[in-house]
C-alpha cells in the first residue's frame, strides 16, 4: 500500500532553504499533482520521496516505515523522469525488464510482465527496437512500462509530458489517468501545467518557493483559493484581481472574479470599458476589456461573442462567485 | 541559406583533403622508401623517387645489429601497462567528477591540464634523481609509472568528457529500478561509455608509444623502448639514413596499423563533444 507521510521535511542546498519545514500526508490510491511555477522546489520534494536526494532535516514515512535513511532502491517506488531516462543500448523488452533483473526474478515471470506491460502501453510490436528507434511518445511509454512492472507502493511522476507535443500530451495525460483507475497505486506527479493538475489530481499541493500554498481537491482550489497565489494560479484564463475604492466596497483589499464570472452587456453593468484583443477559440471567446483605472479584465464568453475591438461594453461580476482578499493576499470568508 | 555541394565544389574541396592528407603523410612515405636504398642513394642529389635499386639490406644489418623484438616488447609493455595503471586510475576520478563535482571539480581538472603546460625537462633533473635513488632507472616499470602520470590528466580530461554526456537521470532511472551501486556501473555506465573508454585507452597507447623525451632520458638499455631504438642509429659514428629509416619504419608500423584499423574509434573521441 501506498501511504506516504512527510514531517517536518527540510532541504537546504548550501545556504539555500529549497524546502522550508514542510508536512504532507498523502494517502494510499491518491493521484496527486504538486504544481507550482518553475523553481518552487515541486521536482526537490518529489526527489526527496524518490531517495535521490537527502533531506537535510525531517522524517519520511512510506507506509508507516521510516523511509528517510532508504536508499531509492529499497522504497519500493518507481519513477518516470521527463527525459525518460531509458537505456540506450538495451531493447525496449530489456529496458523494461530491467527493474525486474534487478529484483533477481525468475526470467519467465519477468517476461511474463513485460509482455503484459507491453500489451497495456501498446508495445508489443516495439519489444526488440531500441529506445533510439522510438518516437517521443513510445519512449514515455516505455519509461511508464518499467515503472509498472515492479508493481511499486507509488509512482512518482516527474514532469513526465513536458517533451511531448501539444496533441500528444492530451493523449497521454488520458492514459496516465486510465492507468491510475485501473491500477488503483498511489501517484505523485509534478507538473507546471495547472491544466494537467486540474485534470488528472484527486489531490493538488501547490508550491511556492518550498512552501505549500493551499492542499486540495481541483474543485476545491477552484472554488475557494485560499490566497492570490493560488487563486491567480489556478484556473485558465487566470482570474481577475482589482484593488482600491472598487474592492474597497467590497470590505476587501484586492477582489477576484474568474473571467467566467463577469457578464457582458452593452450598457448598464458596474463597470463600463473598452474592447482590447478578442481571442476566438470557437467555443469560448475570451475578451480583454480596458476598464479605468485598473488592468485588463478578461471575459469569456461561451461560443461566438459579437463584440469586436473598440466596442465600449459593461461588465458585471456574478457575486456568488467574487473571492475577497485581504492585504496580506489571504482569502476573507 | 544552406550551402549545397556542387560537384566542382566536390572536385575541389576532394583534391584539398587529399594535398593536405598526402602532405602530412609524406615524411612517412618518405622513410619508408629510403628504408629500402643503400646509403648512397639515401643522400643521393637529387634524389630518386622510386626508379632505385630496392634492397633489404638496412632491414638485415639493423636486425643483426640490435635486438629489435626487446625494443618492440618494452614498447608493448610500456605503452599498454601505462594507459591500463592511468585507466585504473582516471576511471574513478572522471565518474566522480562528472557525477558528483565538487565546488572546485573545474579548477581541479583545469590544474590537471596546466602540468601538460610545463616544459619536461624542467622537471628531468629531480625525476632523474628519484629514479637513481629507487632504482628505477632503465626499468620497464619506472617508465610506466612516468608515462601514466605524463598522460593521465589528458586520461582524465577525455574520461570525464565522456561521462559528461551520460544524462545523470540515466543512473538516477538505475537507481530507482534498485540497481545498487554495482549495477549501476556494470549494466548501465560502462556500456554506454565503452566507445569513450575505447577511444581513450587508442590515444593512450599512441602517446605513449610516441613518447620519446622520457623514454630517451630514463633508459639506457634492458627497457629501452622503440624510440630508443630509433635513436641509437643517429649515433655514434654519424648519420645512416637508410638503416635510420628502417629502423623507424619497424618502430611506427605496429602503431600505423593500429592506428588505421582504429581510425573510426579515435575520430570520435578526438573530436567528441566538439559538436552538439
Amino acid at each position: 500500500m501506498g501511504r506516504i507521510t512527510l514531517s517536518k521535511v527540510t532541504k537546504t542546498f548550501g545556504d539555500v532553504e529549497v524546502i522550508p519545514p514542510l508536512d504532507l500526508k498523502i494517502e494510499d490510491g491518491e493521484f496527486v499533482v504538486f504544481v507550482g511555477p518553475s523553481g518552487c522546489g515541486k521536482s526537490t520534494l518529489l526527489r526527496l520521496i524518490a531517495g535521490l536526494e537527502d533531506v537535510t532535516s525531517g522524517e519520511i514515512e512510506i507506509d508507516g516505515t521510516p523511509a528517510t535513511d532508504l536508499p531509492p532502491a529499497r522504497r519500493g517506488l518507481a519513477m518516470v523522469f521527463q527525459s525518460y531516462a531509458l537505456y540506450p543500448h538495451m531493447s525496449v523488452r530489456k529496458n523494461i525488464a530491467f527493474p525486474l533483473k534487478m529484483a533477481k526474478m525468475d526470467p519467465a515471470e519477468q517476461e511474463r510482465r513485460v509482455l503484459a506491460a507491453a500489451k497495456t502501453l501498446n508495445l508489443t510490436d516495439y519489444l526488440d527496437r531500441r529506445p533510439a528507434q522510438l518516437s517521443g511518445g513510445q519512449r514515455q511509454r516505455v519509461a511508464i512500462g518499467r515503472a509498472i512492472v515492479r508493481e511499486p507502493e507509488a509512482f512518482l511522476f516527474d514532469e513526465p509530458l513536458s517533451n511531448l507535443d501539444a496533441a500528444l500530451r492530451v493523449n497521454m495525460r488520458l492514459e496516465i489517468s486510465e492507468l491510475h483507475q485501473s491500477l488503483k497505486t498511489t501517484m505523485i506527479y509534478v507538473t507546471h501545467d495547472q491544466v494537467e493538475a486540474m485534470t488528472m489530481a484527486d489531490k493538488i499541493v501547490v508550491l511556492r518557493a518550498g512552501h505549500i500554498e493551499q492542499v486540495g481537491s481541483p474543485l476545491e482550489l477552484y472554488r475557494s483559493p485560499a490566497n492570490l497565489f493560488v487563486a491567480g494560479f489556478i484556473g485558465s484564463p487566470k482570474m481577475n484581481f482589482i484593488t482600491g475604492a472598487e474592492a474597497a466596497k467590497h470590505g476587501a483589499h484586492t477582489i477576484g472574479i474568474r473571467p467566467e464570472h463577469l457578464a457582458i452587456a452593452q450598457e448598464g453593468g458596474s463597470w463600463q470599458g473598452r474592447v482590447g484583443v478578442a481571442e476566438h477559440l470557437g467555443s469560448d471567446t475570451f475578451l480583454h476589456v480596458h476598464v479605468d483605472g485598473q488592468d485588463p479584465l478578461t471575459v469569456r464568453v461561451p461560443g461566438e461573442a459579437g463584440y469586436r475591438h473598440g466596442d465600449t461594453v459593461s461588465l458585471t461580476p456574478n457575486l456568488e462567485h467574487l473571492h475577497r482578499f485581504d492585504d496580506k493576499g489571504l482569502a476573507l470568508r | 541559406m544552406a550551402r549545397r555541394a556542387t560537384g566542382a565544389r566536390k572536385i575541389v574541396v576532394t583534391a584539398i583533403a587529399w594535398g593536405v592528407g598526402l602532405a602530412i603523410f609524406f615524411p612517412i612515405l618518405w622513410t619508408i622508401l629510403t628504408s629500402f636504398k643503400t646509403e648512397a642513394e639515401a643522400i643521393a642529389s637529387p634524389p630518386s623517387f622510386l626508379a632505385f635499386e630496392w634492397t633489404l639490406e638496412n632491414y638485415v644489418e639493423v636486425n643483426s645489429r640490435s635486438d629489435y623484438f626487446l625494443h618492440f616488447m618494452n614498447s608493448v609493455i610500456i605503452s599498454l601497462g601505462s594507459t591500463l595503471l592511468g585507466l585504473l586510475i582516471a576511471i574513478p576520478a572522471a565518474w566522480s567528477m562528472a557525477f558528483v563535482p565538487a565546488k572546485r571539480t573545474k579548477d581541479i581538472l583545469m590544474w590537471m591540464l596546466s602540468t601538460k603546460m610545463l616544459p619536461p625537462v624542467g622537471v628531468l633533473v629531480p625525476i632523474y634523481l628519484m629514479f637513481r635513488d629507487f632504482g628505477l632507472l632503465d626499468t620497464r616499470i619506472g617508465l610506466i609509472v612516468v608515462l601514466t602520470l605524463i598522460n593521465l590528466p589528458i586520461i582524465v580530461w577525455m574520461l570525464f568528457t565522456y561521462f559528461k554526456e551520460i544524462p545523470g537521470e540515466i543512473l538516477e532511472a538505475a537507481r530507482m529500478d534498485g540497481a545498487s551501486l554495482w549495477d549501476e556501473v556494470v549494466h548501465v555506465l560502462t556500456p554506454m561509455a565503452v566507445p569513450g573508454i575505447a577511444s581513450t585507452l587508442l590515444l593512450n597507447i599512441i602517446l605513449a608509444w610516441n613518447e620519446a623525451f622520457w623514454t630517451l632520458n630514463l633508459t639506457a638499455a634492458k627497457a629501452a623502448p622503440l624510440t630508443a631504438f630509433i635513436a641509437s642509429y643517429s649515433s655514434p659514428e654519424g648519420l645512416f639514413y637508410a638503416k635510420l629509416s628502417a629502423a623507424s619504419t619497424l618502430a611506427i608500423a605496429p602503431i600505423l596499423i593500429l592506428g588505421w584499423f582504429s581510425q573510426k574509434q579515435l575520430v570520435r573521441g578526438l573530436t567528441f563533444g566538439a559538436v552538439k
